[in-house]
């Protein structure tokens, strides 16, 4: 039933537009633990001084940082490229289109098709800016239920729903015989899992790996129901409006996190990727009477019982709060650093950054990923094209965080990478790709 | 046209260089960020070229297939030539990047030498180098076909493989041959790099002549390579010792237990 589907598929976008926005700066990596934006007594800022003295630390940090978030974006581009290039599903053009995007590509004249994608994106922008402005004020009439509740079903849907029609997909794809009833008893312990290790505790591997997962779901998704040129512009448009929205001073973005700030809250990570919480297994002793939530030491996903009881923070705020301030997590870790005990932490800097991880907004895996695979897909089965994105991407991510350690000032991670992706995708494809097919055909190498 | 042909070709063309990645740079993450920079970097030359290439063909006369071979031959050169000048600018960048880094912090020692730096980023290039040339070449060899059914080489394959892994290899000898070149001001030593780098793409219009082609580009290579080995600071006693395990010197500067 397609209307039905449909139904899904928008309650589900709404949910993930929905955070999206919320978290379509990604990346706030700051190396330092400098977060000093989230309601840090100013006692902190002694502590960050003394970080100055070590630079070279700090690169090596930042560095692990990068590395810490070149790895998933990685993997969840490895894993959107692998389902493109095997499952046709995802390529086949059913006709079908989102409920946001209404107009048809398949029109007669190219100036047609433009405005129709113009329209398209416009209609997709502007559903995204309201539900960010929503979530705003939800977040500001401290109706967290309701984040919660809207959060929860988005990943319900995601991790059951999404993931039964891509299993079904590949399984058409390699020809493999399955039973219902095994088939609901995979998909039913895979999504229970998955909501277990996302909105509560789990190993923080297999979290991370849910995370990547429905992220790379989602760009699936996009990746099929979004036309071509569609595609392209809200790429462009949604990179334009995360640096507005992080960095206008009236930017939706802008006022949740100062919401969050003033109102000291922690966040609610369960829309965002978070590499870190395994310090917490070490650290347990000292820091167990100060974290009165955490009372596992084995469990690396303290932060996300903690957040359950303060009552949700939206993916996306956690988001928002992800990329403005970086560290969230960890900036509790410094809280409690400082709060704490420093006798029992006589170098206090290695460690702190070696614990402190690093957390990316979904958003931006599924922004990457969707350029990526919509490089491979529409590439002319090209894998220049796949790579010069990648690279792209991961230089551009590579870049945001750096401009993040100089200016140590909330930044969008989404308009530098998607444009380089941009840029790089439609260069390669149009110059690259023709030299590089004439050198192939003759053999000669550069 | 077999998985056999597909892993085969893989692994020869880059065995060498995942290796080099896997047991030197993948644990070393500053060194990975240099590594995909130096990718980066190679892929920018590269888009300047094609765009150069490509608006050439536009402005030519595409019937002629003596004239559009021309104009290859000269995307080649130009390629080359603008490569070089790629990690030139590289070398300049990751100098003002060192010397940033010094200043801002009270250590003596950077966290990478500038030779790290070299091979790093020579691999880098040579990385994006054999992928650009060879990924598309592996994925059609999963597929349907047969091998020079027209009448061409029947090696195509495997002639490309090694063909990869001796640029890729090349890449980083240059690298770091042209960055101890230009530390120590010794332009005659990039004149010669630039020079090696251009004979071995010349000689690639050999091709099928693969004897022309392969041999001497991994002769090249070999050399190169022994060059690059004295330019890091080997020697024959060096050696010796690294493989005896016996070099002490070696073990304690990099803080590492007999």
């Amino acid at each position: 039933m397609a209307d039905e589907y449909h139904q899904n598929n928008v309650s589900s976008e709404d949910t993930e537009t929905h955070c999206r926005p919320a978290e379509p700066g990604g990346a706030a990596v700051h190396v330092q633990g400098d977060t000093e934006l989230n309601g840090q007594p100013p006692s902190t800022r002694v502590i960050q001084a003394e970080d100055d003295d070590d630079e070279e630390l700090t690169l090596k940090y930042g560095a692990k940082h990068v590395i810490m978030l070149f790895v998933p974006v990685t993997l969840c581009m490895v894993v959107v490229v692998a389902t493109i290039k095997s499952v046709s599903f995802y390529t086949q053009n059913d006709g079908q289109q989102l409920i946001y995007t209404p107009f048809r590509e398949d029109t007669e004249t190219v100036g047609q098709r433009a405005l129709n994608s113009i329209l398209n994106a416009a209609i997709m922008i502007s559903v995204i800016v309201v539900m960010t402005l929503i979530l705003v004020l939800l977040y500001k009439y401290r109706c967290y239920k309701v984040i919660h509740g809207w959060l929860f079903i988005s990943s319900l849907l995601l991790l059951f729903f999404f993931s039964f029609i891509y299993l079904g997909e590949v399984f058409k794809t390699y020809n493999v015989a399955m039973d219902y009833l095994t088939l609901a008893v995979i998909i039913w312990n895979f999504g229970v899992v998955g909501m277990i290790c996302i909105h509560w505790k789990g190993p923080l591997r297999l979290q991370q790996a849910y995370l990547i997962m429905i992220s790379a779901l989602m760009a699936l998704v996009f990746i099929k129901y979004l036309p071509e040129w569609t595609a392209w512009l809200i790429l462009a448009v949604i990179s334009v409006y995360d640096l507005l929205a992080v960095l206008c001073p009236k930017g939706p973005l802008r006022i949740l996190v100062e919401t969050a700030q003033e109102r000291d809250e922690p966040i609610f990570p369960a829309l965002i990727y978070s590499s870190t919480m395994v310090w917490l297994v070490g650290m347990a002793d000292g820091r167990e009477n100060r974290k009165n939530k955490s009372s596992e030491p084995e469990s690396p996903a303290v932060p996300d019982q903690q957040a359950e009881d303060d009552g949700g923070f939206t993916t996306s705020w956690v988001g928002q709060q992800q990329h403005q301030l970086g560290n969230l997590q960890s900036t509790e870790d410094t809280r409690r650093e400082i709060q704490g005990m420093p006798s029992a932490r006589p170098s206090a800097n290695p460690s702190d950054d070696e614990e402190r991880g690093v957390k990316l907004g979904l958003g931006d895996f599924i922004f990457y990923s969707m350029l990526v695979g919509k490089a491979s897909a529409a590439a002319s089965g090209d894998w220049n094209t796949t790579l010069a994105c990648f690279v792209a991407i991961l230089i551009g991510l590579c870049l945001t965080l750096l401009l993040l350690a100089i200016f140590k000032k909330a930044l969008p991670a989404l308009p530098i990478s998607i444009t380089f992706g941009l840029v790089f995708y439609f260069a390669t494809d149009n110059l690259v790709r023709p030299f590089m097919d004439q050198l192939a055909v003759h053999q000669f190498y550069i | 046209m077999t998985t056999a042909v597909f892993f085969g070709c893989t692994f020869i063309a880059f065995g060498p260089a995942a290796a080099l990645f896997l047991f030197t740079i993948a644990r070393d993450p500053l060194r990975v960020i240099f590594l995909i920079a130096g990718a980066f970097f190679w892929l920018v030359s590269l888009l300047l070229s094609s765009l150069v290439w490509f608006i050439a063909v536009q402005a030519s006369n595409k019937e002629s297939a003596s004239q559009q071979k021309g104009l290859l031959v000269f995307g080649v050169v130009l390629s080359v030539l603008l490569q070089e000048v790629f990690r030139f600018a590289y070398y300049k960048l990751l100098k003002k990047a060192n010397q940033g880094l010094l200043a801002l912090s009270q250590e003596d020692t950077m966290p990478i030498s500038v030779r790290q730096l070299a091979y790093v980023s020579g691999l880098g290039f040579g990385f994006m180098s054999g992928s650009f040339s060879v990924v598309n070449i592996l994925a059609d060899s999963l597929g349907p076909g047969t091998v020079g059914i027209h009448g061409d080489s029947q090696h195509y394959f495997i002639s490309s493989a090694f063909m990869t892994m001796a640029i890729i290899l090349l890449h980083m000898f240059w690298g770091v041959v042209f960055f101890e070149a230009c530390e120590k001001q010794k332009w005659l030593s990039v004149a010669v790099v630039v020079g090696s780098h251009l004979f071995v793409s010349c000689m690639t219009f050999l091709n099928p002549q693969y004897e022309g082609s392969l041999i001497p580009a991994y002769l090249v290579t070999l050399l190169m390579g022994g060059w690059a080995f004295f330019c890091a600071g080997g020697s024959l006693r060096n050696l010796k010792l690294c493989l005896t395990c016996k070099d002490k010197d070696f073990l304690l500067a990099n803080h590492r237990s007999r």
